[in-house]
């Protein structure tokens, strides 16, 4: 099997007392669609930080299409692109301006430049908008704009931190169609979100809960861990307490919060059923309903946050 | 070369875009100069009098006049005696008083050596700028009475010795009329390009930071030089042209003489650039926010190296530590290089020191911010 693209070994980063990373180990192969999943603070942007050599880690190490990124910060540079949700891009220069600096930036030129600037306003469909001032272009053409300046110079791997921030569903959509294009191309993408329905469409994902990683693995597999178990949805007027009654019950694997509903891990869906709901009627938390669901990566993450909780 | 050239290019469609940014580069130089050039004027003249003649002879008629003959003192009011000059000070109406006592003309026609004629002349110290100069001037009105009322008592014909006094006769060398006009405006130069040069540049690159391009760029190959330099040299050309155009006007508008090579001002002039560039550059590495690299420009920078640089205070009238730290700001040595080339027409061969001094403090302020700056970019 070839090289990966892309792997972080014991990769840590500190700042000061606080561990921002804590020793993530990883690989993502080329080609694949990566997505980086965690809450705020979670630690994402800072892997990814590290990677592009913007920061260097405090111990273990990363490679980026094969080089290393604290020997060699600069080669790592010239092959990666970049793209933030604050699309840094100059807001008072017009969509061909931004284009052509960074060309520059890049050292692209002559016809080269010329090729790639086309490709760049095709791929963004930015056609018939060069001579606008960025300023008043609608975010998904901002968004659009910017990834196409991170990929002017044909980078075979792109990280993406939170592209699709502030952006409307719809284009959220589309900015999705460009990032399957890519990686259908070979391009190897990184990919942070909060948004659980983009994260199915990594072809794997890692999980990152305060530095750590906490899962690791395709959809379908992170999925697994409720195989021989079911996902049980609970609805009852004081939620808060019927969460403290059902954790203590030996049956019950997990009960986690969801909004005003709760979400119940048992290993037998019908049996569980009727023993929730015998439970809530004995401490007259009523009306109450159970039902089974299909479980989603939300149900995964919390699974997953909380079981390293309970094993530290 | 290509890459430098790219971000050279950006910033000046950038500066070209920025609405404010062209105006202040352009308009702000005229303002200055014509507010130091009209308004900060140390000439004195019309200076108000009130006058009290007790003597009412015609020898103090005489001396009256010659105050009041040159343009500089302007007679506002006349008073009977000396208790009454005090309204006129306090009311502002006059700023000097001219007392001449009773007995005045008798002293004059006997000009004995025991009794001297006198007079008085009370100032108005609240002003002390204008005060000094117009007392400089009576002294100088009363010393030029004196000295003619010897010679008239002279025999026709007699000794020149007799008076036995030095006559001393000055003569002001480059500035002859000792215009003010001469001194300050070329300093509108040193300020304009302190914002073209420090303040501007200082904004461009905390821009960066504020909006996310620097950390951009910072994932390029671009190299941490090439855009120091890119993010400098359009400000230094600014600059360079702001100087011209400053120069036409204080020579144009202002008839200040430039006696020098406009060469020697131009390289001169780079090379203060370095240290404003430099120091514009050290600024961005330290703050985060436009209105910070502004604040830390304006009141900790600018402002302290021009009061002592001797741009408008002279040096040598400062406290001893003041005087050793005016030796580290640039500004002080470019007050030397601009009144030399100006008003002196000194070319390299004097002012050899201060290309020296400017390109030291130059090269280590701009190593210094390119490495922090480098460093914050990691």
């Amino acid at each position: 099997m070839a090289a990966p693209a892309l792997e972080a070994v014991h990769l840590t980063k500190r700042f000061g007392d606080f561990v921002a990373v804590d020793d993530v180990s990883f690989d993502v192969h080329e080609g694949e669609v990566f997505g980086l999943l965690g809450s705020n603070g979670a630690g994402k942007s800072t892997v990814i930080r590290l990677f592009c050599g913007l920061l260097t880690p405090t111990s273990g190490s990363g490679r980026v299409l094969g080089i290393d990124i604290a020997q060699d910060p600069e080669g790592v540079r010239r092959r990666i692109g970049y793209m933030t949700q604050r699309f840094s891009l100059y807001d008072e220069l017009t969509v061909r301006q931004n284009l052509n600096f960074f060309a520059g930036v890049y050292g692209l030129r002559g016809r080269a430049k010329a090729e790639r600037l086309d490709w760049a306003i095709r791929m963004g469909d930015l056609g018939g908008k060069e001579d606008l001032v960025t300023r008043s272009l609608p975010g998904g053409w901002k968004q659009r704009l910017a990834l196409a300046c991170a990929l002017l110079h044909q980078p075979r791997l792109v990280f993406l931190d939170e592209p699709t921030g502030g952006v409307d569903p719809i284009s959220r959509r589309r900015f999705w169609g460009l990032i399957d294009s890519l990686s259908a191309d070979g391009v190897t993408i990184i990919v942070t979100t909060h948004y659980l329905d983009e994260a199915e469409r990594c072809d794997r994902i890692a999980l990152l809960d305060q530095g750590r990683l906490v899962a690791l693995g395709s959809v379908a597999e992170l999925k697994e861990v409720f195989a021989g178990r079911a996902v049980l949805e609970v609805t009852c007027p004081r939620y808060l307490e019927a969460q403290e009654r059902l954790e203590k019950e030996d049956w019950v694997r997990e009960a986690s919060l969801f909004g005003d509903r709760l979400h119940v891990v048992v290993d037998d869906p019908e049996e569980g059923r009727r023993r929730i709901l015998a439970l809530l009627e004995r401490d007259g938390n009523t009306p109450a309903t159970a039902q089974r669901i299909i479980p989603s990566l939300e149900d995964v993450f919390i699974h997953s946050i909380e079981a390293r909780g309970a094993t530290p | 070369m290509h890459e430098l050239l790219a971000v050279i290019v950006k910033e000046f469609l950038q500066l070209r875009q920025d609405r404010k940014m062209i105006p202040a580069m352009v308009v702000g130089p005229i303002i200055q100069l014509l507010a130091l050039g009209y308004a900060a004027n140390l000439d004195v003249a019309h200076v108000p009098m009130v006058l009290v003649d007790q003597d009412r002879s015609p020898a103090s008629r005489a001396l009256v006049e010659r105050f009041t003959g040159a343009g500089t003192f302007d007679l506002v009011g006349a008073e009977d005696g000396p208790a009454a000059i005090d309204p006129w000070l306090v009311e502002g109406r006059a700023q000097i008083a001219l007392v001449i006592a009773d007995g005045y003309g008798e002293a004059v026609a006997e000009a004995s050596a025991g009794h001297p004629p006198r007079v008085q002349v009370i100032a108005d110290g609240t002003d002390a700028n204008s005060s000094g100069l117009g007392l400089g001037y009576a002294s100088q009105i009363l010393a030029g009475a004196g000295a003619e009322m010897v010679a008239a008592r002279r025999v026709p014909g007699g000794a020149r010795m007799a008076s036995g006094r030095y006559e001393l006769v000055p003569r002001v060398w480059y500035n002859p009329d000792l215009k003010s006009r001469w001194f300050y405006v070329p300093a509108v130069i040193a300020m304009v390009l302190m914002l073209v040069t420090m303040i501007l540049p200082s904004m461009a690159v905390v821009r960066e930071k504020e909006i996310g391009t620097l950390e951009q760029l910072s994932v390029t190959p671009l190299r941490s030089w090439q855009l120091v330099l890119g993010k400098l040299i359009p400000f230094l050309i600014l600059g360079m042209l702001d100087m011209l155009l400053v120069t036409g006007l204080v020579t144009g508008l202002f008839h200040v003489p430039l006696r020098g090579s406009l060469l020697v001002l131009a390289f001169l002039t780079f090379l203060f650039l370095l240290t404003t560039l430099g120091l514009g550059l050290l600024v961005s590495t330290l703050v985060r926010t436009m209105q910070q690299a502004m604040g830390l420009c304006v009141f900790v920078l600018m402002v302290p190296m021009i009061y002592l640089s001797g741009l408008i205070f002279p040096v040598e009238n400062m406290p001893r530590g003041f005087q050793i730290a005016s030796y580290a700001i640039p500004v002080k040595y470019y007050a030397n290089v601009l009144r030399g080339v100006f008003l002196k027409g000194s070319g390299l061969g004097v002012l050899w020191p201060e290309a020296l001094s400017l390109l030291g403090i130059g090269l280590t302020v701009l190593t210094l911010a390119s490495l922090r700056f480098r460093k914050s970019l990691e």
